[in-house]
């Protein structure tokens, strides 16, 4: 009888999706444009196909210390990975790295712009 | 009869390549910046990877290394992003 080990298979499938997601956003980092572009493409999809194999390797080891280690692990990659993102964008703003040509609209300096207006008429 | 065999070079040569498009962008990536992000990515990428590791070899403890990996990867990213700026790293 070809029984198949469910545990196995959902635990296989959500790590073939989660693989999925990483290559995705890989390729973003190597085929977006500019630093900004690469950083949003990048840490999405990651951080999603991070915990989608996350989640898998949960279902297929089906222990409690895997599931607990594994929760514990996909809140600090959901946590820790979107606010090293967001802390190396503005790094990267205020150090003076450059927008895309294309790039429409850059509200953070216009914020900034208006921040030092206020500043020099007070 | 195990369906993951067919599966699992196909997991790893997906992984790999993800940390081949992330070393190709830290190696010429135009401004640092560039380079940090990969770095940060790269960090994900293997924590990923080291679950994997986990399910396929079935030792559950495996998962406290890609736990430890996220935390000093974050504590790194930081660090690095500080630097961007300019700045020391206590302030």
């Amino acid at each position: 009888m070809n029984d198949p080990n469910w545990n196995e298979v959902t635990g296989l499938v959500l790590i073939l999706l989660g693989v999925l997601f990483d290559l995705f956003g890989c390729v973003g980092l190597v085929r977006l444009p500019d630093v900004y572009n690469r950083i949003q493409a990048a840490t999405k999809c990651v951080v999603v196909g991070t915990t989608l194999i996350l989640l898998g390797s949960m279902v297929w080891l089906a222990s409690p210390q895997a599931v607990l280690k594994g929760l514990l692990c996909i809140l600090f990659t959901l946590l820790t990975s979107s606010t090293a993102a967001h802390a190396l964008a503005r790094a990267a703003h205020l150090s003076g790295v450059e927008l895309w040509k294309h790039s429409v609209v850059d509200r953070y300096a216009e914020d900034r712009r208006a921040a030092e207006r206020e500043e020099g008429t007070a | 009869m195990l369906a993951s065999e067919y599966f699992v070079p196909l997991l790893i040569v997906g992984l790999l390549l993800c940390c081949g498009f992330c070393l190709y962008r830290i190696a010429n990536g135009p401004t640092a910046a560039d380079r940090m992000v990969a770095i940060d990515i790269l960090g994900t990428v293997v924590v990923g990877f080291v679950a994997i590791i986990a399910a396929l070899s079935g030792k559950a403890y495996l998962l406290d290394v890609a736990l430890v990996w996220a935390l000093v990867a974050f504590i790194g990213t930081l660090a690095l992003a500080k630097y961007l700026l300019g700045k020391e790293l206590d302030e």
